[in-house]
């Protein structure tokens, strides 16, 4: 499970940043640690152009957070809702305990939440 | 009869793998004779204290014999213990019971330490009748300061209500004390023991509470059974809140009369299976005695203490306090719950998060613990084995 690249991104987080132009925030917690998260995201034209998300994890949340607010760029409310739990495994490429997977889902389902 | 090691063949989970299992705050593993009472009891079903015949007579006995099991447990008598479904449903019932005539002025007093069960009902209680809620304080060793207790302790406080054993940190409270300061403004004092039935001798009359609650499956027994002790004078003061059958010794279609303590608070078919092989437990736990059983947490403990200290940025929550069996650690960098996944992966089960103590986390000013938490088949080896799994863990980050 703690890859090379999970470890990098656990030290090194993508988007990780307090937006202060945004139109949607959202927090999300994760119930079984504790930890939370706030996502902000800026649509223009329909489409995300920038995303931040602030808050601590674990290696699986913050690399899974991580890649899921890079892949949103640019893309659509709806094509943001149509993303599945597989998907985030997919761009994680990790095997992830059946324990950990709301750590791995917990940016994903804070995002579709915040779009709903 | 010898601790740790030799005794992991009582139990069946450590018969085929390498298991070490370090989380018996969560829940404590059942030996195999605690597990083959309750099928002789499901092999020979009936229900309790009501068939005229023999089967259901010998249930009866044997649930009631159980009780007798875990009342001479807490140097308690029969008719004070209540049998519930664990230590959440008994402090449910006696925020129901308890707080029918508290209003607003009244205060309630707990502590910083309190797991949810112990927060949440008296906190819905609160909001319905509008009484206070007082936190005691922690001292620079996060147990709990009597001098804030002296404090927040009044005239006005009806109900001291704390945690005997801290299930988030191992700390010990100061329990007599606490007692004797909620006693002198005549408030009912309320121990949760989910934590520390399982280390300590507890002797409900030396100790002076009105009420004590525990579960069964962290005292090695099942799952779905717990107790309430309470002492008589006010176990027949209180008004029942589950209704139904067993509980009433006359009904008509317009009202009923309760049946007699302790009967008139367990409603319906109880947990009699998990009754049954509470006892058992009990009494494979009286047989190694509660005093070695604390002697040999604490030399586990000592001893753990002692070896994390080699782990670099590795610190322990509340070293200095005096403590039984648990201890809750963070590691600079790296996230409790990758801790306990990497351990997992080499077999050690460790509990990371909150504990069901979110509150105490914050007042802490961290985000949560890796917790280890010793039971009587844990020895030095798992300790070993657990400092290796942590040197790999900070290999890893």
């Amino acid at each position: 499970m703690y890859k090379e690249n999970i470890l990098y991104l656990y030290k090194n987080p993508l988007n990780k940043k307090d937006l202060v132009d945004f139109d949607i925030c959202e927090e999300g917690i994760n119930q079984m640690c504790g930890d939370e998260i706030k996502i902000k995201i800026k649509f223009e034209n329909d489409k995300v152009v920038d995303v931040g998300f602030v808050g601590d994890g674990c290696a699986i949340s913050q690399a899974a957070t991580s890649l899921l607010t890079d892949f949103i760029k640019g893309k659509t409310k709806e094509e943001i809702l149509k993303i599945k739990d597989e998907d985030v495994l997919k761009m994680l490429g990790i095997e992830i305990s059946h324990t950990r997977i709301k750590c791995a889902m917990l940016g994903k389902n804070t995002i579709q939440k915040s779009i709903k | 009869m010898k601790l740790g090691k030799d005794i992991k063949k009582d139990f069946k989970i450590f018969d085929s793998n390498n298991l070490v299992y370090l989380d018996n705050g969560a829940t404590a593993q059942i030996p195999n004779i605690v597990v083959e009472e309750m099928n002789n009891y499901y092999s020979v079903k009936s229900n309790i204290h009501r068939g005229a015949y023999k089967l259901s007579g010998n249930a009866s006995k044997k649930y009631e014999d159980a009780r007798k099991v875990i009342a001479d447990f807490l140097s308690a008598e029969s008719q004070e213990i209540v049998l519930t479904g664990g230590t959440t449903s008994g402090i449910n019932m006696l925020s129901q019971m308890l707080c029918k005539d508290l209003k607003a002025g009244d205060n309630i007093v707990l502590t910083r330490l309190e797991h949810h069960a112990n927060l949440i009902p008296w906190q819905q209680k609160s909001k319905e009748k509008g009484f206070e809620i007082r936190f005691i304080e922690l001292n620079k060793n996060l147990e709990l300061d009597l001098e804030s207790a002296k404090k927040l302790i009044d005239e006005k406080t009806k109900i001291v209500s704390f945690v005997h054993v801290s299930n988030a940190l191992g700390v010990i409270s100061p329990a007599k004390k606490l007692i004797k300061i909620a006693k002198k403004v005549g408030a009912i004092t309320i121990l949760d023991g989910a934590q520390s039935i399982v280390s300590i001798e507890v002797n409900v009359k030396d100790l002076d509470c009105d009420f004590f609650i525990f579960s069964g499956h962290k005292l090695y027994g099942p799952t779905g059974v717990g107790v309430i002790f309470g002492k008589i004078k006010l176990l027949e003061k209180l008004e029942p809140v589950n209704f139904g059958g067993d509980m009433i010794s006359k009904v008509s279609y317009i009202d009923a009369i309760w049946n007699e303590v302790p009967f008139k608070f367990e409603a319906g078919t109880p947990p009699i299976a998990q009754v049954v092989g509470l006892a058992k437990s009990i009494k494979y736990m009286q047989d190694i005695g509660m005093k070695a059983v604390f002697e040999h947490e604490q030399n586990l403990c000592s001893y753990t203490i002692k070896s994390l200290k080699e782990i670099e940025g590795l610190s322990i929550i509340a070293e200095e306090a005096k403590r039984v069996s648990i201890i809750s650690f963070v590691i600079e960098g790296v996230h409790p719950h990758d801790i306990a996944s990497i351990l997992d992966s080499q077999n050690i089960a460790v509990r990371a998060g909150h504990h069901c103590t979110m509150p105490l986390m914050k007042h802490l000013g961290i985000n949560g613990t890796t917790r280890i938490s010793f039971g009587i088949y844990n020895d030095v080896e798992d300790v070993d084995r657990l400092v290796e799994g942590l040197k790999k863990v900070k290999e890893l980050f």
